[in-house]
């Protein structure tokens, strides 16, 4: 009969209204700053740096390679290469960046930074509680900022920081056998060096 | 001493009058009346904004607004701080003076209906003979105001709004007309007091409300159709229509003008409600005899909320008709049930008292009701439409 449906929907809303008094899983809000749901692993936001050890500046994995400041699409990323060398985290001399800034009010989290980056050393953040009143200086994170320690990104992104350390340290000992063979090989030729003049002498 | 609880304003009223000069009395007493009914219904628009907000909220398992204040009760504070600091911007090709008049109209023709109905006992600003018509005629020009925001805005989702409103509230007017006219019938008066009094008797303890007649259920259920499309309340809410005209003719509105608008709108939902209380909800008049010494006022607004609160329902539950539904709907289904209603109101006069008028009169309506229902569903002018190229 006509009208029987919005009987219906009448009969289902008034269930609703009087069903959030009494349920508690009826209402799926989460009043959000006091309570905050669990946070997500695959979330991102934007990027920022990850570093070894304790001290952001000697543990920084950046060496100013800047294909993160040439891949990005809204270029938001402003690097400035240094002038000298300094040890990184396993004591090889390397470039590092005098200047690492981000814009977060122009990047767009499209994580670009991060699949083009050789070192790993750019991740993507889960903080996102970044609203400042300064709207340039305050959106503008310099390398101090950015930088967050290995740990962080352990809490933050477990399963991919594993990964990542996993790949980090394959590649480090693949170096270190690399370095050790040449330092061999170094070694052997520099056993060799002195016969050659003995060879010319002759 | 329940007496005195029952006139208590209109003591009050008297009192403070006569501290005036005798030449200054019926013209202080007027504009202080006034000012409660400008107080007052504001006021309860407050209440209903928060009221509406957060019991959508619960219907769709939401929370609502709980920040302002407890609870959120302080809601409409802030929102009222909010729409007074606002810009107010008018269009540069805008008619600056037709803008501005139009929501001024609105809210002042609201304000008009609400002189004519009787809040209580004695309780009227203006006893007319002719209130119903008196009503009617305010209720009419609000849509001149919704056609002249539109118009001046040069805006065409403004006037296409507009065009909406205008069709939607002559079409559906003529069934609010039509389904009071039922009551006039019966009470044999425009006079709204003597409406509500004439419902103000009781057999067996049980009130003569229109609503508990054949006709005055069917003319109820239509009123309240024909007010929900009037006042723009959803699922009538298509001048609106945020999804698909931007607000409709307040879209070049902003801040104040904006906000008497949707006081107007509430204005408009109240007063009809309170017209719809006095034709067949027994105005002021106690629901059982033996109520009877509650006082008259709180009848009154008590049954106000309640039809606001179903209005809330409504909108929470229905989704919004297109246009052609509507019209097809207020043309080809209400309009003939409300000329149906109107014979079977003679009828009735006429049948005189006993049960036979009672089982003739559900009969035929219920009759009529289910024909139509069927044959409209069939044909698809209310009922579900077939798309060609959807299927």
């Amino acid at each position: 009969m006509l009208g029987e449906g919005i009987l219906k929907g009448l009969a289902e809303t008034a269930k609703n209204f009087a069903g959030s008094f009494v349920s508690a899983e009826r209402m799926t809000t989460v009043e959000y700053p006091e309570e905050r749901i669990a946070p997500i692993e695959a979330a991102r936001v934007f990027p920022f740096l990850v570093y070894d050890g304790t001290d952001w500046e000697s543990g920084m994995r950046c060496v100013a390679c800047q294909i993160c400041e040439k891949e990005c699409p809204p270029k938001c990323i402003y690097i400035e290469k240094s002038k000298d060398k300094k040890p990184d985290a396993i004591g090889k001399p390397q470039f590092y960046p005098a200047k690492f800034d981000v814009d977060i009010a122009v990047c767009m989290s499209c994580q670009i930074c991060v699949e083009v980056c050789p070192f790993e050393a750019i991740k993507m953040d889960t903080e996102f509680e970044l609203s400042t009143d300064d709207r340039f200086g305050g959106l503008l994170l310099d390398r101090e900022e950015l930088s967050k320690s290995n740990e962080y990104y352990h809490q933050i992104h477990p399963t991919e920081a594993a990964v990542v350390d996993a790949r980090l340290t394959e590649g480090r000992a693949k170096a270190d056998a690399k370095t050790t063979a040449a330092a061999i090989t170094g070694a052997i030729r520099g056993a060799e060096i002195p016969k050659r003049p003995a060879e010319g002498g002759d | 001493m329940l007496e005195t609880l029952d006139q208590v304003f209109v003591l009050l009223q008297h009192w403070l009058v006569g501290f005036l000069p005798a030449v200054l009395q019926p013209v202080a007493g007027v504009l202080l009346s006034v000012v409660v009914i400008i107080v007052l219904f504001p006021a309860l628009f407050a209440l209903t904004t928060v009221l509406e907000r957060k019991g959508l909220g619960r219907i769709q398992n939401r929370i609502g607004p709980n920040r302002v204040g407890p609870f959120g009760i302080l809601q409409p504070v802030a929102d009222g701080i909010k729409s007074l600091t606002k810009e107010d911007i008018v269009p540069l090709s805008a008619d600056a003076a037709v803008h501005f008049l139009a929501p001024v109209l609105l809210v002042v023709a609201v304000f008009m209906g609400f002189a004519v109905l009787p809040m209580g006992r004695n309780m009227v600003l203006v006893d007319m003979d002719a209130g119903l018509l008196f009503f009617f005629a305010m209720g009419a020009s609000t849509e001149l105001s919704v056609f002249m925001a539109g118009w001046s805005s040069r805006n065409k989702y403004s006037l296409l709004g507009a065009m909406r409103a205008v069709a939607q509230m002559i079409s559906y007017e003529v069934v609010l007309l039509m389904s009071s006219v039922a009551v006039v019938m019966i009470s044999g008066s425009l006079s709204l007091t003597k409406i509500v009094e004439a419902q103000n008797q009781y057999t067996w303890g049980l009130p003569h409300w229109y609503i508990f007649t054949p006709w005055g259920l069917a003319g109820f259920v239509m009123f309240a159709i024909a007010a929900t499309a009037e006042t723009n309340r959803s699922p009538f809410d298509l001048p609106e229509g945020e999804s698909e005209l931007v607000a409709g003719y307040h879209t070049e509105y902003s801040g104040f003008k904006f906000a008497l608008f949707f006081l107007g709108e509430y204005l408009a939902m109240f007063s009809i409600s309170g017209l719809g209380t006095t034709l067949f909800l027994g105005g002021w008049s106690a629901p059982f005899s033996f109520l009877g010494w509650v006082p008259s006022w709180i009848w009154f607004f008590s049954k106000l909320l309640l039809s606001i609160c179903v209005f809330i329902w409504l909108r929470g539950t229905l989704p919004r008709l297109r246009q052609d539904q509507l019209m097809n709907f207020a043309w080809k289904f209400v309009l003939p049930m409300t000329l149906l209603n109107l014979m079977v109101t003679a009828l009735w006069r006429f049948l005189g008292e006993g049960w036979e008028r009672w089982v003739f009169c559900s009969a035929i309506l219920m009759l009529a009701y289910v024909a139509m229902g069927r044959i409209g569903m069939r044909s698809g002018h209310i009922g579900p439409r077939r798309y060609r190229y959807a299927e």
